[in-house]
């Protein structure tokens, strides 16, 4: 048969290789974050690194059956893989024994396997599947209601599970689905609500209220091109400051920022509500509901930050921003992990030159933290070619997605896209002290069996549909 | 796409910032995974002249803490193994960490908790040491004296001061260095190179191994050893004849300069300065009334006295003023100015010039003195210039200035100069008689015991000598040319003959009689310097034997009185132990006398 035959010649061998190099140079960075004087053998199988490469073996075996599967078998299957993964999710819940706090590892034998890793292309799969059925449309309430529940239901399970790193993931199929036509704006109001969520935490309410009064302005202009309002609007607040803070300046505890800013936004709230109904336009009402939304926010970031996130969380937040500093507790990662790869230099220290890492001063050095290995030993060129390694990985994905001619191939290969590069964002911006610590593995990189093969089938089943590019029939 | 590379831009450029520009992180991960362990050296041993071993090393062990690692320190067992209280045990936490006592402090360096453990404290501590992390023992080398002599000359090591370690950065809190005597002269010489191995450890504080399989660690050099011109049998003897008086020796070898003698009395055991009590001691010897730490040979400036008349006799012949036949009159004493008259002892008289040595007869030399200053003004011009040319020959013999010995604090001394005199009185306001006092050793002129001492070794070398010094030789080296180098003096060697036969004749018949040795015929000279506080200090200064001379000697004796009472009987007492190593006899009820003389009672 044709297919048979042009699968080697079909097959994106740029990607292949790209994967091979990275698995390969996380290999040697194992062995390097887990040398042992004692123990120096790279093939010394009782250890880590030995083990690495065996799974890097059964990973390339895999990727060979895979390719080796029709394709269609996986658009079949994905609603019922997609339900016995939630199925296992649950399971997991009570049968997973107690690590660090999470009950996510399933323990079968001698191996432990995490199924989150496997929920992630499940959801793909079935993401992929949904959004490619004829006449979907996500402007449609029902679709769109369904495909939320998709991304949304691994992720409560895996909450449940005390693994709130890796339930972070799936917020990241937000992006397929805003290539498959999701509304813009809600990216925008995303990154505002997260801005807002930041600035709370760091200066209070008065800042973040502030901040909604003023992006009030270019909203007000989008939403409604009223320049009348614009200038009366832009007056009255600054009239409501002045006023408040004179009063101030007599008597500073009758009025806090806090309530000067409520006020301003109430007054706000209240003036565009006024002018919706003398120039009958609901338009002016989008920027008052922006209000609303701002301050149902920050009060529920307030209670979900102080009840909803553990200790834990809330410390490794506060790091980040800086508002807490705790070299021997939850900063000790952070501090370390920056000392370990400032210290590599430019060049580095040499492979299996690190002190840093090999002496345990990074916690999770081969698994989570695996980066640090990479920066203490080859130094900023090494990091430089490991992130353009990756960014060059990520790109070809979606260029491979891009060029597919059926929509459950792109979609499918979005969702790949957009894994690798969260986990490739989250990972690498959580070791360099950029992003708060979040527990999730560099893929190739960090250790760890289930992890490497969850990644290798992501990647090769979209390589397998890839080789069916030209092929009307898939799906 | 654009927000993949976007994001890895900013990685990069965060990477960058942390591993190119910031270099802080480098320092960090040092401190964090190398521990540099000192290795110190074993310090340079010293050796007398004759290869008696005097000073050598013993370990001793510090406990040193870091505090960063001492999480859950069991405070109260720690304690119990050494044998402190809970409150110790706080109060030197604090003032480790007090930056104003400790300004060195860090949490992540070793800091000295307590040194100069017990050996049964090194052994306790030692077995249950794996229990208090951030805990470890350095051991270091202190020194160990094989004699209770010399305790001056040999010095003491000591912690380095704040001053020490800015000075020189070799040193480290903590460090030992000379603080006194030659283990500080010899500083570079005795404390070798310190070494260090470099280790890794892991974030428990386990060591893992050496830092690239040592190939970075360095061993220590070990100090050289020094051999002194010191012989520890005499310096023994010395000290012990100076018991219970105060004073100083210093005996010197003619033809090489080196030291043999450097008595300071009273005196110390030098095991006093080394260790826990170190300080304590010191404090203690500081506030003794006859300050023992006074460095007398070489600071204490007495008028020589008598002594200095063989420096006259000398610069007289020289300048052409006297030769051995002249002869002065001398009636009881001098008389000047009219009515002025400096006594002198009851002799025969007229006396030529050894006589006038032998007898130490004042007149004599005031003749002289006139002689020169006040008769010559044809061949100088003016009192000021037959001065100055005076001046010059005395400076000659190393008086006024320091001789360099290898010893820190060495005084000047001082001879009082012509602009000195015409400051005084005014210029040509002055002439023999209004500084008459000079001619006898007395007024304005000051002497260390040092240079009086030279000054015997002078003239037993008959007008040269080499700077008096303590180090003989250094294992593999040569010593400093500045003490191979002859110093001539201003003299003809021709002049010296006469004053031999004087300071002779004063042993076997003059001022000097109760040191006559049988066995050696010895040249010496008493003198008494006058002293406003209360009794005359005795001084006595010789060489032995008259030919071929072996020992010249300075003997003083605070508040003695006279010089031939104390001072020529043990310095003649050392002169016979030194050259025929024991004292025959006969002389041991004098022997007696000294040892059982006590000066400082008396007081």
């Amino acid at each position: 048969m044709r297919r048979e035959q042009s699968i080697l010649r079909e097959l994106d061998w740029t990607t292949v290789i790209v994967w091979l190099i990275m698995i390969f140079i996380g290999w040697l960075t194992v062995y390097a974050a887990c040398y042992d004087y004692e123990h120096p053998d790279l093939f010394d199988f009782s250890r880590r690194q030995g083990q690495q490469f065996i799974w890097m073996g059964v990973s390339s075996l895999l990727a060979i059956f895979i390719l080796a599967i029709d394709t269609r078998f996986f658009g079949n299957i994905a609603y019922l893989f997609y339900a016995l993964m939630m199925g296992l999710l649950v399971v997991t819940i009570f049968v997973a024994p107690d690590v660090k706090g999470s009950h996510s590892w399933i323990q079968m034998g001698g191996f432990r396997f995490q199924p989150a890793e496997l929920a992630k292309y499940a959801t793909a799969l079935c993401l992929a599947k949904f959004m490619s059925t004829y006449g979907y449309n996500m402007k449609r309430p029902r679709d769109f209601i369904i495909t939320a529940l998709i991304i949304g239901l691994p992720m409560l399970i895996i909450v449940a599970q005390q693994e709130t790193g890796s339930a972070l993931v799936f917020v990241v199929f937000i992006l397929v689905l805003f290539r498959e036509g999701l509304n813009g704006d809600i990216l925008i109001y995303g990154a505002l609500a997260i801005l807002f969520f930041v600035l709370q935490l760091m200066f209070g309410y008065s800042v973040v209220f502030t901040a909604a009064v003023i992006i009030g302005l270019p909203l007000i202009i989008h939403y409604t091109r009223d320049a009348s309002l614009f200038k009366i609007y832009a007056l009255m607040n600054i009239a409501i400051w002045a006023i408040c803070l004179i009063v101030r300046l007599i008597k500073a505890e009758l009025l806090s920022y806090t309530v000067i800013s409520i006020i301003s936004l109430g007054a706000s709230a209240l003036l565009l509500i006024v002018f919706s109904f003398i120039r009958r336009n609901k338009a002016y009402l989008a920027v008052v509901l922006f209000f609303i939304g701002t301050a149902g926010l920050c009060c529920g970031a307030d209670y979900a930050f102080n009840n909803v996130l553990q200790p834990h969380q809330q410390i490794r937040i506060k790091v980040v921003l800086g508002l807490e500093d705790d070299p021997q507790g939850a900063g000790y990662n952070v501090r370390q992990a920056r000392i370990a790869i400032g210290s590599g230099g430019f060049f580095g220290k040499g492979f299996l030159n690190g002190t840093q890492t090999k002496l345990n001063y990074v916690p999770e050095q081969d698994t989570d933290f695996i980066f640090c290995t990479i920066g203490e030993e080859q130094g900023f060129f090494g990091c430089t070619i490991v992130v353009l390694l990756y960014v060059f990985f990520i790109c070809r994905i979606i260029l491979l997605a891009e060029r597919q001619r059926t929509p459950f191939s792109r979609i499918y290969g979005y969702s790949v896209a957009c894994i690798f590069f969260f986990h490739f964002c989250i990972n690498i911006g959580m070791v360099i002290g950029l992003l708060p610590v979040i527990g999730i593995p560099l893929p190739f990189f960090s250790y760890g069996g289930s992890s490497m093969l969850a990644f290798t089938i992501l990647l090769f089943t979209f390589l397998k549909l890839d080789t069916h590019r030209t092929d009307y029939m898939a799906a | 796409m654009a927000i993949v590379v976007f994001v890895a831009a900013i990685y990069i450029v965060r990477l960058f910032m942390m591993q190119v520009v910031d270099s802080s992180n480098k320092e960090f991960a040092d401190s964090n995974a190398f521990l540099k362990q000192t290795i110190y050296p074993s310090r340079g041993l010293i050796y007398d002249r004759n290869g008696k071993l005097v000073v050598s090393n013993q370990p001793v062990y510090d406990i040193m803490m870091v505090m960063r690692e001492m999480v859950d320190f069991d405070t109260l067992q720690f304690c119990q193994v050494l044998d402190i209280t809970k409150e110790e045990f706080d109060e030197r936490m604090l003032s480790i960490k007090d930056r104003r006592k400790n300004p060195g402090y860090s949490r992540y360096t070793p800091q000295v908790f307590m040194s100069h453990l017990s050996t049964e404290d090194y052994g306790r501590l030692q077995e249950t040491l794996f229990r208090f992390p951030g805990v470890f023992i350095q051991q270091k080398v202190m020194r160990e004296y094989q004699v209770e002599h010399g305790a001056l000359a040999l010095g003491s090591i000591g912690e380095v001061s704040q001053k020490q370690m800015d000075a020189d950065p070799y040193y480290r809190r903590g460090d030992y260095r000379g603080q006194s005597g030659i283990e500080t002269m010899y500083e570079e010489l005795l404390r070798g190179e310190k070494g260090y191995e470099i280790l890794l450890r892991d974030v428990h504080g386990k060591i893992k191994g050496h830092y690239l399989d040592g190939a970075l660690d360095r061993l220590p050099v070990s100090g050289k050893d020094l051999t002194i011109g010191l012989d520890i049998e005499i310096q023994q003897y010395a000290e012990e004849l100076m018991q219970g008086k105060m004073g100083s020796i210093v005996a010197i070898e003619p033809s090489t300069g080196e030291i043999l003698t450097l008595v300071s009395a009273p005196t110390y055991s030098p095991s006093l300065l080394v260790g826990r009590d170190r300080s304590k001691n010191y404090a203690k010897l500081l506030k003794d009334p006859h300050k023992p730490l006074f460095d007398r040979p070489m600071m204490a400036m007495y008028p020589p006295g008598s002594t200095f008349k063989t420096v006259q006799a000398l610069v007289m012949q020289q300048e052409g003023i006297i030769n051995e036949n002249t002869a002065y009159p001398c009636n009881k004493g001098y008389y000047y100015g009219g009515s002025h008259k400096l006594g002198c002892h009851a002799h025969s008289s007229p006396l030529d010039l050894p006589q006038s040595i032998a007898n130490s007869c004042n007149a004599y030399y005031c003749w002289a003195l006139k002689a020169l200053l006040d008769n010559n003004t044809k061949k100088y011009g003016s009192t000021g210039n037959a001065y100055d040319a005076w001046f010059n020959d005395v400076c000659s013999f190393g008086f006024n200035s320091k001789l360099g010995v290898d010893y820190p604090n060495e005084k000047a001394g001082s001879i009082p100069s012509r602009k000195f005199y015409d400051r005084y009185y005014g210029a040509n306001h002055w002439r023999s008689s209004t500084i008459i006092s000079i001619s006898i050793g007395q007024g304005e002129i000051l002497c260390t015991p040092i240079q009086i001492a030279n000054l015997a070794a002078i003239i037993a070398n008959k007008g040269y000598y080499y700077v008096p010094h303590i180090l003989k030789s250094v294992e593999g080296d040569v010593i400093d040319e500045k003490y191979t180098t002859k110093h001539h003096t201003a003299i003809d060697a021709r002049y010296f003959d006469v004053v031999h036969e004087g300071m002779l004749g004063a042993v076997t018949g003059g001022t000097a009689r109760i040191g006559l040795i049988d066995s050696i015929q010895f040249c010496g000279k008493t003198g008494t310097a006058q002293n406003p506080h209360g009794k005359d200090h005795s001084i006595f200064m010789a060489f032995a034997p008259k030919d071929n001379p072996k020992i010249a000697i300075a003997v003083y004796v605070e508040n003695a009185g006279f010089g031939a009472t104390w001072a020529v009987p043990i310095a003649s007492l050392i002169i016979e132990k030194y050259l025929k190593r024991e004292i025959p006899e006969k002389r041991k009820w004098l022997e007696e006398r000294i040892l059982n003389g006590n000066l400082i009672g008396e007081e």
